[in-house]
């Protein structure tokens, strides 16, 4: 019988930890290769469709990193939660609810001086959806009520809210479908790059990375949010207020999903629809572990996601792979990234007993 | 429409539906409540539940056999917590990213398999499901006869399974196992129990469960597979398991109060109450929340869960 034991290895030097992703998702890429053969796909030529499709010409380069906005700022917002060990798996709702304001803005505030429009319908949505995410934090610090569960439930309630108001009263006049009159012109974020989407929004959420990155090393209040995540007793203990650090952890968290949000409406869509998001949220989650939390690494995991979801497109149409490969790849680099890291801190040993 | 709402008809075809939509919640609570009290949190479950709907479907659309596709589905649901089992009791990783890994995998390896198989037809295939079963003399009792005893098989199978599991977690040594290493897993180690090995066991009956949960809703409550068909199930049972303070006879309640609502809100939708249906289709989820809500101060939630273990730790 083969046992097996779990054991702290000596601390690594700091530039494994930046191979680390690198090696994880060249595993990844070995373990997809079997649905692929399975599929009956030539794996060399899949993943070359794969990554041409997404890197291979100057649209598709620009279009990669339109697909890797929203999905930066959910890995955001999952990842600066996640520090503060709160769980918000709740980053698809709070996009959701980032875009139904936003798309209020652009539809009704035809009031406003149009340079306004924009800062207007930005700070909304971020506040949309960092108000939505207040309601499981403070499920969590006054009722302890489970935040998985709560933000879990929580996007099936604003999917549904979105969809009585696309039925109600933001359906647009006339419509037979569930979507909203389109936003006016001045809430378009205004495309960068000539002859492709390369928008605002890109802009953002780069910002959003350095903003981010600053808040975690260099203010009180980056370090508190870590404290909460280390140890919630100690930082108690130590004179932190635990419970508004949580909220205001929320708030930052949810209102980056919801700027995921502000941007598919201000700069994809024009209009608001059920189909607002493919599950950036969730696909969040996977960007915010394999960026191993830091924004820089989320960044750079989203980018390689987005790779993947523009590529999988590609790979579908050249080597016939079903596009929901995509699926499959996020699920099995998130389980690699796990064992790596584990395997940073621990070494497994195998003993016979 | 207050008259229709008290007709014989209406309150039989309520709780027939009542009973038939809290079927697949009712399992996938059992199967978390056994996960959790040998201390594992599986997040897998909504996507454990849409692979097994999957499988179960593509099963028995080859083979026209629907109690094969029942069973592939459990199959399938066994392998994913094993995959489970390795993260998150073998490697000790964390509980909930595990999970969360497991179902996006799952969800993505679901969708696949069913593009695999049947490509991308205009018209969905579809199986003949299994049709519902009228217990003899029973079911001529009135309203009860025609909602409580004609039911599927998975219904009743699911009905005995609740006691069956309160008295294995309640009445017999291998259950004092389950929650002594839910409680206290280094206790139990001491005293000779294996712990991973139990988590394991419990992890794997745990993604039976869910299999057979997602199946229900291909191969019983609809006839074909879709993209959305379990629609947060999984996440309710999680929460019903928790409601019913890893309890299955009061976790059982909760589904059924979940199954209610389900099922209220499709009549109102169809008596053609002047309301968005989107409004109903929250109810359920809002009221789930609630309940957490009531429960969370007085919640025991089992000591171990969430730790993994290792001997080393001590």
């Amino acid at each position: 019988m083969i046992g097996m034991s779990i054991v702290k290895r000596k601390p690594l030097p700091p530039w494994v930890m930046l191979i680390i992703p690198v090696a994880a998702v060249f595993v990844t890429l070995l373990i997809t290769a079997i649905p692929i053969l399975i599929a009956g796909g030539n794996v060399f030529k899949a993943y070359g469709a794969l990554f041409h499709g997404a890197l291979g010409s100057r649209f598709n380069l620009l279009e990669t990193f339109v697909k890797a906005s929203p999905l930066i700022l959910t890995g955001l917002a999952v990842a600066f939660a996640f520090r503060a060990k709160f769980w918000n798996i709740g980053a698809e709702g709070q996009l959701f609810a980032g875009a139904i304001i936003a798309s209020w803005v652009g539809i009704y505030f035809t009031w406003l001086p149009s340079f306004l429009v924009l800062p207007v319908m930005i700070i909304f949505g971020f506040l949309g959806g960092g108000l939505w995410a207040t309601i499981p934090a403070f499920l969590k610090t006054k009722l302890k009520v489970d935040d998985v569960v709560t933000t879990l439930l929580l996007n099936y309630v604003i999917l549904h809210i979105m969809g009585a108001l696309l039925f109600g009263p933001m359906q647009m006049p006339g419509s037979a479908w569930p979507r909203s009159a389109s936003i006016m012109d001045a809430a378009f974020y205004p495309m960068l790059i000539a002859r492709s989407r390369f928008h605002l929004g890109i802009i953002i959420s780069f910002a959003a990375v350095l903003v981010i990155w600053f808040i975690n090393s260099k203010t009180v209040f980056g370090y508190q949010s870590k404290g909460v995540g280390i140890n919630l007793n100690a930082a108690k203990f130590g004179g932190i207020n635990t419970n508004m650090v949580i909220l205001k952890t929320a708030i930052i968290s949810g209102g980056l999903a919801g700027l995921a949000g502000v941007g598919e409406v201000a700069a994809i869509h024009h209009h608001l629809m059920m189909d607002v998001s493919p599950g950036y949220g969730y696909t969040g989650i996977v960007i915010a572990m394999l960026g191993n939390l830091h924004p820089i690494g989320v960044a750079l995991a989203a980018f390689f996601f987005s790779v993947i979801s523009v590529g999988a497109q590609t790979m579908s149409r050249v080597a016939g792979i079903p596009i929901y490969i995509v699926g499959i790849i996020e699920g099995v680099s998130l389980m690699t990234m796990l064992i790596f890291i584990l395997l940073t801190e621990y070494k497994i040993r195998w003993t016979k007993s | 429409m207050m008259s229709e709402i008290f007709s014989v008809a209406f309150i039989t075809g309520l709780i027939a539906a009542t009973l038939r939509m809290s079927t697949p919640i009712i399992l996938a609570t059992l199967g978390e409540i056994i996960t959790e009290r040998s201390g594992v949190l599986n997040l897998g479950i909504e996507g454990t539940m849409l692979f097994g709907a999957a499988v179960g479907f593509l099963t028995t659309l080859a083979t026209g056999n629907l109690w094969l596709g029942v069973f592939a589905a459990a199959l399938a649901g066994i392998a994913l917590s094993l995959i489970m089992a390795v993260l998150a009791v073998y490697l000790g990783l964390s509980q909930h990213v595990s999970g969360l890994g497991i179902t996006i995998f799952a969800s993505g390896l679901a969708m696949f398999v069913y593009r695999l198989v049947v490509g991308s037809p205009i018209v969905p295939p579809i199986i003949t499901p299994f049709t519902p079963v009228a217990i003899p003399l029973l079911s001529r009792i009135p309203i009860l006869g025609a909602s409580f005893f004609t039911q599927y098989s998975l219904t009743y199978i699911t009905w005995a399974l609740i006691p069956l599991v309160s008295i294995f977690l309640f009445k017999t040594r291998a259950g004092l196992r389950v929650r002594t290493i839910g409680q206290n897993p280094f206790a139990a180690d001491t005293v000779g129990v294996n712990v991973n090995l139990t988590r394991t066991l419990c992890l794997a009956a745990g993604g039976a469960f869910f299999g057979v949960a997602g199946a229900f809703l291909t191969l019983a409550h609809q006839n074909m597979f879709l993209i959305d068909v379990i629609g947060g199930r999984g996440w309710i049972a999680i929460a019903m398991t928790i409601f019913g303070n890893w309890n299955p006879l009061m976790g059982a309640v909760g589904a059924l109060i979940f199954g209610f609502l389900d099922a209220f809100q499709l009549r109102m939708q169809t008596l053609g109450v002047d309301l968005p249906f989107h409004i109903f289709l929250m109810i359920p989820y809002l009221i789930t929340i609630l309940a957490l809500i009531s429960v969370s101060r007085k919640a025991t939630v089992p000591a171990g869960l969430l730790k993994p273990y290792r001997r080393e730790d001590k």
